[in-house]
C-alpha cells in the first residue's frame, strides 16, 4: 500500500507537469482561432469565480457553511472598491476573519 | 499598475507578486498538516508539493485518501484538476515567449496565481516578472510551509485561526476583480460560482471548480462573436 501511494504520487506529479507543459508548448496558431482565444480568456474568469465561492463557503466535508470567511470576503470587496493594494486586501480579509472567529 | 516609469511599474508588479506568494505559500502549512493527518508520511507530503505543485490538485489527492479512496483515484482527481493549468499555459505562452529549457522549467510553476499575476501587464517584461516572482516565490514558500505543516502534523497552529482560508479567498477575488470589467465576464463569473457551489455537496472536493471551468469554456465557445469576455 505505501508503495502504491508513492507510485500514485509520482503519477500525479508527471501528469500535472505534462498538462502544464502541454499548454505552454501548443503551437501559437491555435490561439489565432478566435474561439480558442475567447475560451482562454473566459475560463480563468470562471475558475477564479468558482475558487472564490468554494473557498469562501465550502467545508472540507462537502457542505456549504457560511461563517467568518464571509466577513473577510466582505471586507475584501470593500477594500477592492476603494482600490486598496492587493496585499492590503488579502491581509485585511485575514485579520477580519480571525477577529470574527475570536468573537 | 503600469506607470510611465518602468522601474516603478516593475516594483509594483514585484510587490504584488510577493504578496500573492506569501499569502498562498503560507497556506502550504495547512496542506502539510492535512496530508499527514490523511495518512501520508512527511516525505510523501513534501514530494506532492515538490512534484505536483498545484494546490487544488494536491488537496484533491489527499482529500480522496482521507475519504477512503484509492491512491489511483486520488491521482486521477489531481490530474483532472490539473487540466486548467493547460488552459493557463495556452494563455501564457505568447506572453512569456520562452522555448527550450526555459519553457520546460517555467511549465512547473504554471499555476492559478502565477498566471493571474502575468496577465494584463502592459509589457512582456512585466508579464515575465509577475509570472516568475509569483511562481518561484510560491514554489519556495509552499514547499517550506508543507515541510513545516507536515512536521508539526495535527498539532500545528490552526491556519484558520489566523484567517488564512479567507485570505486565500480574498486573493482569488482580487485576481478576479480586474477581469470582470465587462457584463459578459460578470455573467460568466456569477454562473461559474453558482455551478461550483451547487456541485459542492454532490461531487468530490475539487470537482466543483473544474465543472465551473467547463461551464465557462462552453460559454466562451458558444457565445456569438464579439460578446466574449475580452
Amino acid at each position: 500500500m505505501p508503495d502504491t501511494l508513492w507510485w500514485a504520487i509520482l503519477a500525479a506529479g508527471a501528469g500535472c507537469y505534462l498538462l502544464k507543459y502541454a499548454g505552454l508548448a501548443v503551437p501559437a496558431r491555435v490561439l489565432a482561432d478566435p474561439r480558442v482565444a475567447r475560451a482562454a480568456d473566459v475560463v480563468p474568469v470562471g475558475l477564479l469565480a468558482a475558487l472564490v465561492a468554494v473557498q469562501t463557503l465550502a467545508t472540507g466535508d462537502g457542505t456549504l457553511q457560511p461563517d467568518a470567511r464571509l466577513a473577510g470576503l466582505g471586507i475584501a470587496v470593500l477594500l477592492l472598491l476603494l482600490r486598496a493594494p492587493f496585499l492590503v486586501v488579502v491581509v485585511g480579509a485575514a485579520v477580519v476573519t480571525a477577529l470574527t472567529r475570536l468573537l | 499598475m503600469s506607470g510611465p516609469d518602468p522601474d516603478v511599474a516593475r516594483r509594483a508588479v514585484v510587490r504584488d507578486s510577493l504578496g500573492v506568494a506569501i499569502a498562498t505559500g503560507a497556506y502550504g502549512v495547512s496542506f502539510g498538516a492535512v496530508a499527514v493527518t490523511s495518512g501520508l508520511d512527511v516525505a510523501q507530503a513534501c514530494a506532492l508539493s515538490l512534484l505536483v505543485f498545484t494546490g487544488a490538485s494536491q488537496f484533491a489527492l489527499v482529500g480522496v485518501l482521507a475519504a477512503g479512496g484509492s491512491p489511483w483515484a486520488g491521482a486521477a482527481s489531481a490530474c483532472l484538476l490539473g487540466t486548467r493549468n493547460t488552459l493557463y499555459g495556452l494563455r501564457l505562452a505568447p506572453l512569456l515567449g520562452w522555448r527550450g529549457w526555459r519553457r520546460a522549467a517555467a511549465a512547473h510553476v504554471v499555476i492559478d496565481e502565477s498566471t493571474a499575476m502575468a496577465w494584463g501587464r502592459s509589457t512582456p517584461a512585466l508579464a515575465r516578472t509577475g509570472f516568475l516572482v509569483t511562481g518561484v516565490g510560491i514554489f519556495a514558500l509552499w514547499n517550506a510551509a508543507t515541510l513545516l505543516g507536515a512536521l508539526a502534523g495535527s498539532s500545528v497552529a490552526d491556519p484558520e485561526a489566523l484567517g488564512l482560508d479567507a485570505a486565500v479567498a480574498a486573493a482569488f477575488l482580487a485576481l478576479l476583480w480586474p477581469r470582470v470589467d465587462s457584463p459578459a465576464a460578470r455573467v460568466v463569473a456569477v454562473l461559474a460560482a453558482a455551478v461550483a457551489l451547487g456541485a459542492v455537496p454532490l461531487t468530490p472536493a475539487g470537482v466543483p471548480v473544474l465543472l465551473a471551468g467547463g461551464v465557462a469554456l462552453l460559454s466562451g465557445l458558444l457565445a456569438p462573436r464579439g460578446t466574449g469576455a475580452d
